[in-house]
Parts: C-alpha cells; sequence; structure tokens
C-alpha cells in the first residue's frame, strides 16, 4: 500500500507528460508555441552538453545561495531580537509588516541603480525576499515560546542567552524552518527576477535569450525545468538541513 | 534554623488579593503540604518562595537569604511535568546542571544516579513523548533533585495523573525525595497526609486557618493503614470539613 502511494505521483507525472506529448502531437501544436516533452528533454541535454545550461546555472545558484543565506541570517537576527523584545517589536513590527507589504521585485531597479547589474544587485534581492519570511516566522515562533516552558527556565536560573539557546530555539525550530522553506523557494524567484533586470548570465538571462533573440522555445522549456529544479533543490536542502538539526537537538 | 521563613507575605494580581500577612516556617528536611480552595494563592505562594514573583508585602527568607529565582538550593515540580520534548529524558534531567556550568559527561553521571533514585533509571534516552504520565513526573521530579535541593516546592505534582500511579507516587514520595525539605501544594487531602509531616489549611482570604499533624513520619508500609484508622479518619474529616468551610467562605 506505502509502495503505491510512493509509486502514485511518478505514475501522475508520467501519465500527464504522455498526454502532453500525445496532445502536441496529435494536435501538431507548433513547436515555438509549445514543444513536446520528449523535444524539451533532448534540448535540455543539448544545452548541458554545449555547456549552455551551466554557464547559466552557476551564477544563479551563487546569487541564490550567498542572497538565500544572508537575508536568512538576516531574518533570523531580526527575528529573534524582535521575538525577545517587547519594545523593538513595538518599535520596528510596523515597518516590517509596511515592508513585507511592499513587493520586493518592484525594488529591483533601484537595487540595480544603486549596485549595478552585477552580482551584487541580486544578491540583494534574493536576501530581501528571503529575509522577511525568515525574520516573521522566527519573530512568531520565538515570541510565543510556551510561558510554562520559560517559567521553568527561571526557575532554573537560566540567564537570558541560555533560556533563547536552551528553550526558545529549539522550541521554535519548525516555525524558524517553515519560513525557510518558503524563503528557500522565493530566493530563486529573486534570483531570476533580478537577472531579468540586467546581466549577461544567469537562468533568467537564459530565459530572456530564448524566447527573444535565440526565439528557442525548447530552450525555453528547459531552462524552465531546470529553474524547477534549483527551486525543488533549494527546498530539499532546507528539509535536509531540518532533519539534521533536529537530530541534533534530540 | 528554619530553612524556609515567609514572614507577613501578602500579594496582589491588581485588585485582587490572593494572599494576606501568610507566615510560615519550614525546617530541614520537614515536609509540609498545603491544602486549599482554588484560588487561595497556594501557587502563589510557591511561585513567591520560587523567586519567581514578587511579593507585594512582606519577606522569604530561604536557607538565610531573600528568595530569588534560580537559586540552586530550591527544586521545583510544576503541575504539568514541563520536559523539554526536543530534549531525551536524560538531557531533561542534566538541564539544571548544564545550567549551572557542569560539564555534560559529568552532569549524565549526576542526572543518571537521579533518575535511578526515582525510579526511571531504565528510560534515560527514551523522548518525553514515548513514556506515560507517571514516568513523566518521576523524571520532573528527577530534575528538580538532581542540584540536591534543600527545599523541595511541589506543585500538585501528580494532579493529572490516575489514581493507582498517583497513589504509588504518594506512597514513594516521601523517601524519593532524600531530606529535602518539601512544601507541597494539593487539593487531594490523603496526598496531603501521607505525604507530610504538618498539613496546613489555607483560607480564601489568604492566610492558614488550620494545621493538622501528618503521616510522613510513620514507615512507609504502615501510613496507609494510618490513613485508615480511626485517628487518620479523624484527621482526613477535620481537613474535608476545613476545606469545605474555606471553598464556601
Amino acid at each position: 500500500m506505502r509502495r503505491l502511494s510512493q509509486l502514485t505521483p511518478v505514475a501522475v507525472a508520467a501519465l500527464l507528460l504522455a498526454a502532453w506529448e500525445f496532445g502536441v502531437r496529435a494536435a501538431a501544436v507548433p513547436q515555438f508555441i509549445l514543444p513536446a516533452p520528449s523535444v524539451i528533454a533532448v534540448r535540455f541535454a543539448e544545452a548541458w552538453a554545449d555547456g549552455t545550461m551551466l554557464r547559466h546555472l552557476v551564477p544563479t545558484v551563487t546569487e541564490v545561495t550567498v542572497g538565500g543565506l544572508l537575508g536568512g541570517a538576516l531574518g533570523l537576527l531580526i527575528g529573534v531580537t524582535l521575538g525577545l523584545s517587547g519594545s523593538a517589536r513595538r518599535v520596528v513590527s510596523p515597518y516590517l509588516v509596511a515592508a513585507q507589504s511592499t513587493p520586493i521585485l518592484a525594488l529591483g531597479p533601484v537595487l540595480v541603480l544603486w549596485l549595478g547589474p552585477g552580482l551584487t544587485a541580486k544578491v540583494a534581492v534574493c536576501a530581501l525576499i528571503t529575509l522577511f519570511p525568515v525574520a516573521i516566522s522566527t519573530l512568531v515562533a520565538v515570541r510565543d515560546v510556551d510561558a510554562g516552558t520559560l517559567e521553568l527556565m527561571r526557575s532554573l536560573g537560566a540567564t537570558r542567552w541560555q533560556s533563547l539557546r536552551y528553550a526558545r530555539l529549539p522550541a521554535a525550530r519548525s516555525g524558524i524552518l517553515a519560513g525557510a522553506r518558503v524563503a528557500a523557494t522565493l530566493a530563486v524567484v529573486g534570483a531570476i527576477v533580478g537577472e531579468w533586470l540586467g546581466g549577461t548570465a544567469g537562468l533568467g538571462v537564459l530565459l530572456n535569450l530564448a524566447r527573444g533573440s535565440l526565439f528557442d522555445t525548447p530552450l525555453l522549456f528547459a531552462d524552465l525545468l531546470q529553474i524547477a529544479i534549483v527551486g525543488v533543490s533549494a527546498y530539499g536542502l532546507v528539509l535536509f538541513a531540518e532533519r539534521v538539526l533536529s537530530k541534533k537537538i534530540a | 534554623m528554619p530553612i524556609l521563613q515567609v514572614e507577613g507575605l501578602s500579594h496582589s494580581y491588581g485588585e485582587r488579593h490572593v494572599l494576606r500577612s501568610l507566615s510560615l516556617a519550614i525546617a530541614a528536611g520537614e515536609s509540609v503540604a498545603l491544602l486549599g480552595a482554588n484560588g487561595s494563592g497556594k501557587s502563589t505562594l510557591l511561585r513567591l518562595v520560587a523567586g519567581l514573583l514578587t511579593p507585594t508585602a512582606g519577606r522569604v527568607v530561604l536557607v538565610g537569604s531573600a528568595a530569588a529565582a534560580g537559586r540552586p538550593e530550591v527544586g521545583i515540580v510544576f503541575q504539568e511535568s514541563r520536559l523539554l520534548p526536543w530534549r531525551t529524558v536524560l538531557r531533561n534531567v542534566t538541564l539544571p546542571l548544564e545550567l549551572s556550568g557542569e560539564s555534560l559527561p559529568s552532569a549524565r553521571t549526576i542526572a543518571e544516579t537521579a533518575l535511578k533514585r526515582v525510579g526511571a533509571g531504565g528510560l534515560l534516552d527514551r523522548s518525553p513523548a514515548e513514556i506515560s504520565g507517571g514516568e513523566r513526573g518521576r523524571v520532573a521530579l528527577a530534575r528538580a533533585l538532581v542540584r540536591q535541593p534543600s527545599l523541595l516546592l511541589l506543585d500538585e505534582p501528580f494532579a493529572a495523573l490516575d489514581a493507582i500511579t498517583r497513589a504509588r507516587l504518594d506512597d514513594e514520595l516521601p523517601e524519593l525525595v532524600a531530606g529535602a525539605a518539601t512544601l507541597l501544594v494539593t487539593h487531594d487531602v490523603a496526598e496531603a497526609l501521607l505525604v507530610a509531616d504538618r498539613v496546613l489549611m489555607l483560607g480564601a482570604d489568604g492566610a492558614i486557618h488550620l494545621e493538622v499533624p501528618g503521616l510522613r513520619s510513620l514507615p512507609a508500609a504502615e501510613r496507609r493503614a494510618a490513613l485508615l484508622s480511626p485517628d487518620g479518619a479523624a484527621r482526613q474529616t477535620r481537613l474535608y470539613a476545613a476545606l469545605d468551610s474555606v471553598s464556601h467562605a
């Protein structure tokens, strides 16, 4: 039964791909509108073989990694500070909510204006887009730790730092990681949009090239597949970190 | 010199007064049980003694100095076991020692001894979610005893347990605390008589109304029988009558 439930998503995907392949061929849909999965797969392999994909993948992965880690670390720091301090929360929270309501991607052109079209602006977009989900989920998780647990820590003479290390952070772990899971996928969005705003390499740049000057729709779809792989990998890494952390804490 | 001296203690939550000029002394190794109606301030008294609350008036002197949160001379067991679910049983018991700066290997050795003493030596690597309510109660007791406190504060520690587990722990408690003075808050008259040298009744006015001697000084095997003896029954009747009176005051 368990094996069957594991097989079901694969079977559904295979069925959808088969329907797509068959539908496109049967309806003779032009390749520049919607290529068949087999055509995309071939183009994907070609792009890897001739080095196109790797050349564009490396900058995107760099932006996602550096920006995601930077935004995540800053988000964690802001979330913990605001979660611990009621007065800091009262002062900063309205701005945090306002900043989160502002589409970070709309700040992209401003960041490119200030930081140039290079790596820094894209890392900044990734960092900003990941900062808020991590900061807000951390704030809520650290603030809402069970009062009984905190009273226990006080009764044991724990300092503020010990209370944070031994009680608040472990108790808040699942809340913080929920924010990190959201941030991981948003970091990829940030990198792609950052690349649209300028630059010479990256999966976002490749999307523009494939759609525009190259007019290579199979490459466009192969690139989308690669972006999806990056997103799923980033999400998977957070899940892996979650598993390692839970073993370490236990 | 008493280990705990409470003098003229009063406490209010805003306009609501829960304790009024309460005075109490507990000698080293003595066990005192506190009975009283809901809202009479029993748990508040424990928190004031533990330094988790600051009294509105009066003072608490513990082993010669003012009460303060986290003093190693005081162990506390709350109504709920409050075990940290992300730590194993052993690491829950090492926690007070780790916070005091004890090295982990040494803390493990001391915690293992404490767990064995309370009959939970077989649970070391289990998660709190995997053990029964009675076992959690024992682990919480081991955590409170691990720093060898002079005074153990027990806030209805077995209230959530089934009758059989609770009776077993009540029978064992006087021996498990191993010489620490105890202040037990409970709603259970029989429990109070079994584990305490003195049973105090706290009235709705926040003052002590009655004091009845407990059965703790008897050998463990004789306490239950003594509870059912004419003398034991008389003590229970007095306490039930007083409890009824303060509950309807």
